[in-house]
């Protein structure tokens, strides 16, 4: 029963009938032996073996995880706290992943939050969840109750000098709170806006302390290359990248969902063997690989491996790995219009072409798509998708996430934008 | 310093500046919201976004915000590419997208920084076709006007409200393109700061209600550049007026007294300059008992004949002028000069001088008490006394937050930054005072003491420093937190003790100079300061020379001898003594003549009155609390018969054939004059240029270049403009010819640069962004460390014991009511309460009251019935009256007073607190 565990790490737990994998279970499936490995090395050691894994953060932005944990004062720190935080603050439009595992394992992100707080030596950490994640909440304050009881948390973990407080928060929910920083100022109780960097929250995070902000599934993954190490970690990956991925599929298919799968498996296995193909009727037209926030690729792209850098060179992201198809029956310029209407709303107001340039798109493709269009609608959408899309031209990567789709979509299906305009109607409305 | 390009320009540029800082400073116009020169960084509004190259063979850069973007070595910047300008006018464009388009009805029109920038970026034509978000306005209180459709969300407000003047009762509300900014739910704004919104706002979001009610733009306002009469602080104002009417006071920046701000007192307090209780006429009593208004000249005339027989006390005031008390001094002669201030007062304020001029400590500016990382406030309830040192009292506390974002190379403009890593991480400030104060949120400690405890803590304190004093005997808590304030003020680099005389306490003065003698050493600089109770209690007691009666010698010599003729000046004996002292004083007197400006109990027993010149009319020489000599010039003329209180005195004293007034004919003579003939005035005449330094053809404009409608204005009475009023007083020209900028810094009416029509143009007159102004600091400082430490006699003075049944009283005060001249602004006087007794629950059981209940308070002038105020901060046995509220001027600070329940007591009728719909007349 364990080899699933050699391929399937982090679903390993994770059962047809979505029950909880309890403390016991947990254990008896190798649960903690990561954590056991871990404190028998020193941190230096850990963050060696994290660092060799070659593991990036399953967030979004797929930065290194090993180099940011690297940026963590250590040996000099100034005395005083340093945190963990988990982002479970999963939001992103069609990503349903980090939930899955806290639902069915939350034992796994436990341990490899424990893990992760002793390779950096925070003594506080902090699950920032969802708010509407209800379950969640449950079982993680369950695994949490457990994890106390048995030594795993608290004062001398396992009998060691380590000693870790894990708290779960639920937050009030907002979709910037995924961003670490405004992730940290909500935490600290303030509005949750983003913070500028530099300061890194490794130096200056949650308040105003050395803090490490991962992804869920990043977190989950620590405790299963503690265990089994860096190198078997690196060969799970098909092409450069390392490790498993939670792959996802929503839209008009056959099997919406989400497995675990090699990083770098190619968007057709996913969508075709996983997702079962479209359902009878459908065509796909395109698919926004890794969430909301991400630019369309159409079925050009289909044999693409779904890793960071082949996704990147496509003119996308990879994001949280988790697609939304787009069909032939579904109008493009509606699945942007409430995309942008969406981040336009979690805007959290603080800098200006966001909080004003976002509602003015949303506003222009809402007359578009209600066949109230005009020519110089166009000529407006494509500057603000230069003037919120680029990196640095806000205070944060919100709005340039949120005009991806709409740039790509201009790019992929202008007709689509022509015919609304043209025939002053949405053509798929009226087609029924 | 290092040298950066801008466009291909190579600029040398302070070390550790932003980008908007080195541009703005270098003259060149790069528009910004969200920045502010006090304020630091956030990059909220990217309006300020520039073009960096990472080299020079970089072609395409990438947008940067200046505000955000260190300057160093080599940096190569573009703030004319067409991208940045591109993106700079997409932002205004984003931001105009729902403010309102009412330019023609707002009250910022004309001095409002988004229209400066809107113009300035080139920004004409939107293509947003959308709906205006709108939202619902809240009445603030009396003194802002609240107009949410305009914002443009810079969070300005809330940075400064909270972050900077600690308030908590004003936020940023909702999110993405909804934010609000404004309270939970209407009400007056909390903050004694508030005021400054109206400068610190970009646009009319918040705008000043006196002058929404009785609206003049900024292009018609003539101004001059004038000092708070508010506080001992001298703060810098502009005050503006047309029509003969004060209609606004702006901050006017002095790097190192008031910076950008103001408080709300000084702010709004000025309006009493336009009060219907302004007297109007010379009046003479008649026999009946009533006035009759007399020809100037011969009032003037027959004064004179009155000072040349008999004998003539002079009570002068610590809210006139220097040059006034000097002439009052000269014209009845040293001797019989009295500073007007109580005995008790006097002599504290002598006292404090004394301890100030033989100090080592440096007497700090309010800039100098912003670097103090270690503070200690002994005794003084700064934030109603002298209000703007408790807003640098509020910054010095950063100071270790500073420290930290050194340590991490954080730049000190990252004000976003800084105030996450800090924290609630702060410098320490300890803070022993008789009930708690509005600091005390931000203070390491805080003790609330009665005042001779205050002074023993303080003496403690001042021997854990110094071995050589003698110990004192406390109680183990207070021996430890003695020690605790001598350990933070021992490791601190620029120690500061901030105390003043506003609890009647010699001793808290002793303690407090001791403190700072003890910590000042040949590396380390320390600082004491001293909160005096009028705008010139220092001039007045420098006038005084050593010598100056207080009010009591004066009613004794009264009692014994009886007095030919009282020349009061500006003074109402009323709020110093208790109604039968002054009414014993008035009947012994021979003569009353005064000389005022607003009507007071004094005017009524008065026999002579001379109406005088508000300090917006007139000019004057006031010194600070710092001992700094500040000028003041009038902003307008007054309307005749109403003169300058110099120029009475002037002219009785010529009447009168007073030796020393022969020679004086200009303003300028009497300043002279009195640098002459008393020595420590000797520099109030660098206060600012005399009217001689500038030839009449280069004066300084009040009015502005775009001044319109000098025919208009007054074309219901004649169509003929006339004759413009000339200024013969001061470098001033009531004229809008001529230029402001490049003048003294102590002669700048207003400020307005081409592009720039709002305060924001204040750079354009900076050495540097945020620095002292190019035409030098206003004012000059006339106590500077002495070289040799006189160690003071300690007056040791303690109040008298307490027997059974008694309390000691102490003085609390009102940032609106305790003083005089601002509660008679109509706007103030909203925010005023009637004069009440605090008490500790404790006591009032021991009474029997509750709120709202009056008890009588035996004082050795008579009994008063007060309101009782449960104040369970207020240090054991010890009861607050609201000093210089009306009906509390016979009380004596540090007195014991018995107090019993007031079975007649009828409660005050309640102030109506809005004035929703009603304008100001």
């Amino acid at each position: 029963m364990t080899d699933r565990g050699l391929t399937h790490p982090l679903t390993r737990n994770v059962h047809q009938d979505k029950r909880v994998t309890d403390l016991a279970a947990y254990e008896a499936n190798g649960g903690y032996r990561g954590l056991r490995k871990a404190v028998e090395m020193t941190p230096a050691d850990c963050l060696q073996v994290v660092k060799d894994s070659n593991l990036r953060g399953r967030g979004g932005a797929g930065f290194p995880t090993g180099m940011k944990w690297s940026f963590v004062p250590m040996d000099n720190a100034p005395p005083g706290h340093k945190y963990l935080i988990a982002n479970a603050d999963e939001m992103e439009p069609g990503t349903f992943k980090d939930r899955l595992l806290m639902e069915c394992d939350p034992h796994q992100l436990v341990e490899g939050m424990i893990c992760s707080a002793y390779t950096i030596q925070a003594d506080i950490a902090y699950i920032f969840l969802r708010g509407e994640y209800i379950k969640s909440a449950q079982t993680l304050s369950d695994a949490l109750r457990e994890a106390y009881a048995a030594g795993y948390l608290g004062k001398n973990i396992l009998g060691t000098d380590y000693s870790l407080e894990l708290y779960l928060h639920t937050s009030a929910g907002r979709y910037i709170c995924g961003e670490e920083t405004a992730l940290i100022s909500s935490l600290e109780g303030k509005r949750a806006n983003p913070r500028a960097k530099p300061p890194f929250p490794q130096v200056s995070g949650l308040w105003g302390r050395p803090t490490i902000v991962n992804n869920v599934e990043t977190l989950c993954n620590i405790c299963h290359i503690l265990d089994r190490g860096a190198d078997w970690f690196q060969q799970l990956g098909h092409g450069e990248d390392a490790g498993t991925k939670m792959y996802g599929v929503s839209g008009n298919v056959v099997n919406p969902g989400c497995w675990e799968l090699p990083i770098g498996t190619t968007v057709r296995e996913i969508l075709e063997e996983h997702a079962g193909g479209m359902l009878p009727g459908y065509k796909m037209r395109g698919f926004l690989p890794g969430g909301g926030s991400t630019d369309f690729l159409t079925e050009e792209h289909l044999d693409l491996a779904m890793d960071y850098s082949t996704i990147g060179k496509a003119g996308s992201r990879m994001g949280t790995g988790t697609m939304i198809i787009l069909d032939d029956q579904t109008c493009p310029v509606g699945m942007v219009k409430n995309l942008i209407e969406f981040f336009a709303h979690e805007s959290c107001g603080f800098c200006t072409p966001c909080r004003d340039g976002l509602p003015w798109t949303r506003d222009v493709l809402e007359e578009i798509e209600a066949g109230r269009g005009r020519e110089e609608d166009m000529g407006i959408l494509n500057h603000q998708v230069a003037f919120i899309g680029a990196i640095g031209n806000t205070h944060c990567a919100l709005a340039p996430g949120a005009m991806e789709p709409l740039q790509s979509a201009l790019k992929y299906f202008p007709e689509d934008f022509e015919r609304h305009i043209a025939g002053q109607s949405c053509p798929y409305c009226d087609a029924g | 310093m290092p040298t950066i390009y801008i466009d291909g320009q190579a600029h040398e540029v302070s070390e550790g500046d932003n980008l908007l800082q080195a541009a703005l400073g270098l003259g060149l116009d790069l528009p910004y919201f969200c920045w502010h020169p006090a304020m630091g960084s956030i990059g909220a509004c990217r309006q300020c976004a520039v073009l960096q190259y990472q080299d020079e063979d970089d072609t395409r850069g990438r947008i940067v915000m200046g505000c955000m973007t260190p300057v160093t070595e080599g940096a190569r910047f573009s703030l004319a590419a067409d991208r940045a300008q591109a993106f700079r006018e997409d932002i205004i464009e984003s931001l105009m997208l729902n403010h309102p388009h009412d330019c023609p009805v707002c009250a910022e029109g004309g001095e409002c920084h988004l229209q400066d920038m809107t113009v300035m970026v080139g920004h004409r034509d939107r293509e947003y076709q959308g709906r205006k978000n709108t939202h619902r306005n809240q009445h603030l209180g009396p003194l802002i006007h609240h107009e949410m459709n305009r914002c443009i969300t810079c969070y300005r407000c809330t940075r400064y409200y909270r972050d900077y003047a600690g308030g908590t009762d004003l936020a940023a509300m909702a999110s993405h393109d909804h934010v609000y900014f404004g309270r939970h739910e209407e009400g007056v704004l909390e903050s004694e700061f508030a005021g400054n919104l109206v400068e610190v706002c970009p646009t009319g979001v918040f705008t000043d209600k006196s002058l929404v009610h009785d609206y003049t733009r900024k292009w018609d306002l003539q101004s001059a550049p004038s000092v708070c009469t508010a506080c001992s602080v001298g703060c810098n104002i502009m005050p503006g007026e047309r029509y003969g009417k004060l209609k606004r006071i702006h901050n006017r920046f002095n790097h190192d007294v008031n910076g950008y701000f103001l408080c709300d007192r000084g702010r709004f307090g000025g309006h009493f300059v336009n009060s219907e209780d302004r007297i109007p006429a010379v009046g003479k009593r008649d026999g009946d008992g009533r006035f009759s208004a007399v020809d100037a000249d011969s009032a003037v005339s027959s004064i004179a004949a009155l000072l040349r027989q008999g004998k003539t006390i002079g009570i002068g005031s610590p809210r006139s002028s220097v040059e006034a008390n000097y002439l009052l001094r000269e014209l009845v002669g040293a001797e019989n000069y009295c500073t007007g201030m109580s005995a008790q007062e006097g002599a504290l304020v002598q006292h404090a001088l004394q301890q100030l001029e033989q100090s080592q400590a440096l007497v700090p500016s309010i800039r100098a008490m912003e670097s103090a990382d270690a503070v200690l406030v002994l005794g003084e309830d700064v934030t109603n006394t002298a209000p703007r040192i408790a807003l640098a009292l509020r910054q010095s506390v950063r100071n270790k937050a500073y420290a930290m974002a050194a340590d991490l190379r954080l730049e000190a403009w990252q004000d976003a930054a800084i105030r996450n890593l800090a924290q609630d991480q702060r410098s320490p400030l300890s803070v022993l005072s008789v009930a708690a104060t509005r600091l005390d949120d931000v203070a390491s400690h805080t003790a609330q003491l009665c005042p001779d405890d205050i002074a023993r803590v303080g003496f403690a304190i001042a021997a854990e420093l110094e071995g050589a004093l003698p110990a004192v005997d406390l109680g183990a808590e207070l021996a430890e937190l003695a020690k605790t304030i001598a350990d933070t003020l021992r490791s601190a680099d620029i120690p500061l003790v901030v105390s003043g005389t506003g609890c009647g306490h010699s001793g808290i003065l002793d303690a407090s100079a001791a403190i700072a003698r003890a910590l000042t050493g040949p590396d380390r600089p320390a600082q004491l300061s001293f909160c005096l109770a009028e705008c010139n209690s220092l001039g007045a007691a420098l006038v005084a020379d050593g010598a100056g009666m207080g009010l009591e010698e004066v009613l004794e010599l009264a009692a014994q001898d009886g007095i030919d003729n009282l020349l009061i000046l500006e003074n109402d004996l009323f709020r110093r003594t208790s109604c039968s002292k002054a009414d014993s004083l008035f009947q012994a007197a021979g003569n009353v003549v005064l000389l005022d400006t607003l009507t007071t109990p004094t005017c009524d027993n008065a026999d002579w009155v001379l109406p005088t010149s508000s300090f917006a009319e007139t000019e004057g020489t006031l010194i600070s609390q710092e001992g700094r000599a500040q000028r003041h010039f009038p902003v307008f003329n007054s309307v005749a018969p109403i003169r300058e209180n110099w120029r009475w005195l002037l002219d009785i004293g010529h009447c009168a054939e007073v030796a020393t007034c022969k020679s004086m004919v200009h303003f300028d003579d009497v300043t002279t004059s009195c640098a002459n003939t008393i020595k420590t005035l000797f520099g109030i005449c660098a206060a600012a240029p005399a009217a001689s330094s500038v030839p009449a053809a280069d004066k300084v404009p009040r009015q502005t270049h775009r001044f319109s409608g000098r025919t208009a204005m007054r074309a219901n009475i004649s169509v003929h403009e006339p004759r413009q009023p000339t200024d013969e007083e001061s470098p001033l020209s009531f004229t809008m010819e001529g230029h402001s900028a490049e003048h003294n810094g102590a002669l700048l009416p207003y400020v307005w640069s081409p592009g720039w029509n709002s305060n924001q143009s204040l750079h354009k007159y900076q050495s540097a962004v945020g620095g002292a102004l190019q035409g030098g600091t206003a004012g000059t400082r006339l106590i500077e460390p002495g070289d040799i430490d006189a160690a003071q006699e300690s007056s040791g003075s303690t109040a008298p014991a307490l027997n059974a049944g008694e309390y000691r009283l102490v003085p609390l005060y009102r940032i609106f009511g305790s003083e005089e001249m601002s509660v008679r602004a109509p706007a103030v006087a909203q925010l005023c309460r009637p004069a009440g007794l605090e008490m500790p629950a404790s006591v009032a059981a021991e009474l029997g009251v509750s709120n709202g209940d009056g008890v009588t308070l035996t004082a050795t002038t008579g009994n008063v019935d007060l309101e009782v105020t449960i104040n369970d901060s207020l240090a054991a046995n010890c009861v607050g009256y609201s000093h210089g509220v009306s009906g509390t001027g016979g009380l004596v600070p540090g007195s014991a007073t018995k107090l019993c329940r007031a079975e007649n007591w009828q409660r005050a009728p309640e102030l109506i607190g809005t004035d929703r719909g009603a304008t100001t007349a």
